[in-house]
């Protein structure tokens, strides 16, 4: 069973900081796959989330948007199934497999009835270990993947995301969209896809968490019948990207009668050891909902934007802080001065009190994530390709409350860096232009 | 914990596989004296609970001339109170680790926070204050004025099927106000006043039209103790108005729109058929509408995808829709993404065939019988998610069915036969009351 908070004072400011415990089990299986559980045996049913390190950066020189197009082919034909037939079998038990993957990894979300469970394990396994790829599924699920590249040609989210990312990170893989362009996509072959299915899925980069009806001595079988025929070994994982942005702005012209900015800098990584100081800080500059000061001084007080963010992207080789806008053409250089001029003054670090109400989010939240087997088993399953300890969950909200202000104050002034930031602006904002040639 | 525990025990003890009102076996209702409705949907897996309340009250309540007066209501409604500063609402909220927003829609207005099951009377006090007294100020109007008008920009303006589905729907319905977006139009946002504010707030906005709704580690009788003291002291409104809304004229007349732009990528075509909603005691024909959506558009082995993409390849994408929780005549909804090549006419000829095709093949039984067992497979999973079946109860109470009605409408879906679903298709699929919308490149364009 799930248990979370061991003890909440009723008082309502000066509360204790929410202890989440979950009892984690490592369950090794008799063939040697590794998995972190937690049973929860009060509906008969389980979530299982596989994920595998690497996912699209792994796309091989020239084959952009292959290891994407490949994940978008494992449920369109297996084993001894066509697409059609995979479907109804899946729909007949009732079983739901979604399969997504993005620049660190290639996730398997399942979840699926204990009534059924032998049968939907054998079909999950036919889509990962035996899809067929057939030419038509192929040409078919092509044809999906280049209609939303042709939408996203157009999309002024998409475009500043694009052009932030090319300037953020170059010819790393980081640098370009996962899912490739119109060219690549439409160049790959079978072989292609055969090869991506090969780069992404091995022994050595797989973590798994379950939840649900199940206890350890069934686990262990099941992912032996489930994973034990994946190979040991994968491609191998890109190295390091550098972060080439430099401060200013790129204005990317585009008729549309509101402007999107994305803007950032570089950020912080994740198994730092100020990374915590750094969520606080974030939290106060523009992750908080109506209380960030982005929010408050572009939207509350000058009604500028319906939504700016800040946020840190640390992934697994480069980290940026990042954030986002979008205001009407004639107001957006205005959001811009905004954020600018609340980015200098973070630097400066936040107040005693901004940082205690973040304390209070941050570590008052933490317990609210845990809020299903599904959410539960993504959380174990990214706590372990951090390599955090199985007992974290009931210490992290202490890592939190040990931040100081002078520890925030310190990381301000080393992270935020006004002059290096870079907006990217899709749109015809007034008053705007590109610092350097795009 | 103990507590927990036995209460878990007896979940797993009464709850048998794939048995019917597995969901349903978590929820209580009551009214407070003050005609307040309440539902409580407990889970009590983890020390974390969601607090709503629903206003029977949406953008098709507005007065002509007043789009998107309900919406707007709903971003003022975290401004100051006589006891809360500004801001003060939401920082409480995130203080105590919650998560707050809010939505509106056609037929209701709704308020949630997310937070730690001991905070409930808090959320409480300030849900219960906020809902008689919001001091609205001009300066408020003025800079959340700013805020709407970008959010309409952001959601509808930027995005060119929006655009397209905003014109589809005024030209579905001639009369209702189901045809004036929910943001409203942007000439009318622009004048919105404090007085359409004030106005609307004081129509709705009491006890005797809301509904609490609670989900997740909470009792009946604590849910009740405590809404009896922050939300039963508020008194009703005598006068309630009754929410009367205009109706439809006869539709016969086909209606069929293009909207050219230069910012479409891809081109589709869309078709809205009127359709009946959910009626209280009587949700048989919605059920039918509901089931053929998903016989017809509902995924891979979906009619509509097994013929357009799969046999004759004429389409990339392909869907029907129904969404029958409403107050007033819904729309049921075809849409296809051409392949590529092929014109949105010859598209739209090959929806068009499939779908009288469709007519004369009927159901397929498998097909349906796996359709009934996902929902009866829904129902074990929706009890991993609460929030999710509150927020289920919250509109259909909001839309004026009952508690019973929500009750009963897993085994009239389970009853629903292919002959009924024959009958609602061809009754549905009524080219004469429907709106065929293409969305399309400038014409410029085609000539390069």
């Amino acid at each position: 069973m799930i248990r979370l908070f061991a003890a909440l004072t009723i008082a309502i400011f000066a509360s204790l900081p929410a202890r989440a415990e979950v009892d984690i089990t490592e369950v090794t299986s008799p063939g040697g796959i590794t998995a972190w559980l937690v049973q929860e045996p009060s509906i008969p049913f389980m979530a299982l989330e596989l994920r595998f390190r690497g996912g699209a950066s792994l796309d091989a020189p020239g084959k952009r948007g292959a290891i994407n197009l490949m994940t978008g082919l494992l449920e369109e034909g297996a084993g001894d199934l066509d697409a059609r037939a995979f479907a109804r079998a899946s729909e007949a038990l009732a079983a739901s497999f979604g399969y997504d993957v993005g620049d660190d990894s290639l996730s398997v979300s399942a979840r699926f009835l204990t009534e059924n469970r032998e049968a939907a394990v054998d079909l999950l396994r036919k889509s990962i270990i035996e899809p067929t790829f057939e030419q038509s599924a192929l040409d078919r699920v092509r044809a999906q993947v280049l209609t939303g590249l042709r939408s996203d040609t157009t999309d002024p989210d998409e475009i500043a995301r694009e052009t932030f990312d090319r300037l953020a990170y170059g010819e790393h893989p980081y640098g370009s969209n996962y899912r490739g362009t119109l060219d690549s996509v439409a160049a790959l072959t079978r072989d292609d896809i055969v090869a991506a299915h090969r780069a992404v899925f091995a022994k050595d980069r797989l973590y798994v968490g379950a939840v649900g009806d199940i206890t350890p001595e069934e686990l262990g079988p099941l992912l032996d019948a489930l994973l034990g025929a994946l190979p040991e070994q994968g491609a191998p994982q890109p190295g390091p990207a550098d972060i080439l942005i430099e401060g200013g702005t790129t204005v990317v012209p585009f008729d549309t009668p509101q402007s999107v900015a994305i803007f950032g800098q570089p950020g912080i990584a994740q198994d730092d050891p100020d990374f915590f100081a750094a969520r606080l800080l974030n939290q106060v500059l523009g992750a908080g909902g109506f209380e960030s000061r982005l929010t408050t001084e572009v939207r509350v007080n000058r009604g500028l934007t319906y939504g700016v963010y800040s946020f840190l992207v640390p992934r697994d080789h480069a980290a940026t802080l990042q954030g986002q806008v979008a205001s009407s053409n004639d107001r957006i250089a205005d959001a811009v001065s905004v954020i600018r001029d609340e980015w200098a003054r973070a630097a400066e670090g936040v107040t005693q009190e901004e940082l205690d109400a973040a304390k209070l989010f941050v570590t008052g939240a933490y317990p609210l994530r845990f809020d299903g087997n599904a959410p539960i088993a993504r959380i174990m399953v990214g706590m372990q390709m951090l390599g955090l300890p199985i007992d974290y969950i009931a210490t992290r909200n202490d890592k939190v409350e040990a931040v100081t202000l002078d520890d925030v104050k310190r990381v301000a002034g080393e992270l935020l860096a006004p002059d290096d930031l870079h907006f990217v602006v899709v749109g015809q904002p007034e008053g705007l232009e590109s610092s350097v040639a795009n | 914990m103990s507590r927990l525990r036995a209460a878990l025990a007896g979940l797993a003890l009464t709850v048998s596989p794939l048995a019917l009102h597995a969901a349903d076996d978590a929820v209580t209702s009551f009214t407070l004296d003050n005609g307040m409705q309440v539902v409580v949907v407990e889970d009590h897996r983890a020390p974390v609970l969601q607090h709503m309340v629903w206003y029977k009250a949406g953008s098709a309540d507005e007065p002509a001339g007043a789009s998107g007066v309900a919406h707007f209501l709903e971003h003022l409604m975290f401004k100051a109170t006589d006891t809360l500063a500004e801001g003060e609402f939401s920082s409480t909220v995130s203080a105590n680790g919650g998560r707050d927003n809010a939505f509106t829609s056609y037929d209701y207005t709704a308020y949630f926070q997310r937070v730690a099951a001991d905070r409930l009377e808090l959320m409480m006090r300030m849900e219960a204050d906020r809902m008689r007294n919001i001091n609205f100020t001009d300066e408020n109007v003025r800079t959340e004025r700013g805020v709407i008008l970008e959010e309409r920009n952001q959601r509808t303006d930027s995005n060119p099927r929006a655009l397209l589905s905003e014109q589809m729907n005024a030209a579905q319905y001639a009369n209702h106000r189901y045809g004036i977006p929910i943001i409203g139009w942007r000439h009318e946002m622009k004048e919105l006043s404090m007085e359409d504010l004030r106005g609307f707030y004081d129509t709705y906005y009491h006890p005797n039209n809301a509904i609490l709704v609670v989900s997740g580690d909470v009792t009946p009788q604590e849910v009740r103790t405590l809404a009896e003291q922050y939300y039963g002291v508020i008194p009703p409104k005598p006068d309630l108005v009754d929410r009367v809304r205009v109706a439809e004229p006869p539709q016969n007349v086909e209606r069929r729109l293009i909207f050219r732009d230069a910012r479409v990528a891809q081109e589709y075509v869309s078709r809205s058929y009127l359709a009946p909603e959910r009626d209280p005691g009587n949700q048989e024909t919605a059920a039918a509408l509901t089931l053929l959506a998903e016989v017809l558009g509902g995924g891979q082995t979906s009619y509509l995808t097994e013929k357009l993409q799969f046999d004759q390849q004429k389409a990339v994408f392909s869907g029907a829709f129904y969404r029958g929780t409403s107050m007033d005549d819904a729309t049921f909804d075809v849409v296809v993404v051409p392949a590529p090549g092929l014109s949105l006419e010859e598209a739209e000829e090959a929806m068009d065939v499939a779908l009288a095709q469709f007519l004369e093949d009927g159901v397929d039984p498998d097909q349906l019988e796996r359709i009934k067992y996902q929902l009866r497979a829904s129902q074990i999973y929706e009890r991993d998610n609460v929030d999710g079946i509150a927020r289920r109860y919250g509109a259909a109470l909001s839309v004026g069915l009952s508690v019973e009605d929500v009750q009963a409408w897993p085994d009239i879906l389970q009853a629903v036969t292919e002959e009924d679903i024959m009958d609602a298709a061809r009754m549905v699929l009524n080219r004469n009351a429907s709106v065929t919308g293409w969305l399309t490149r400038p014409l410029a364009e085609e000539v390069n």
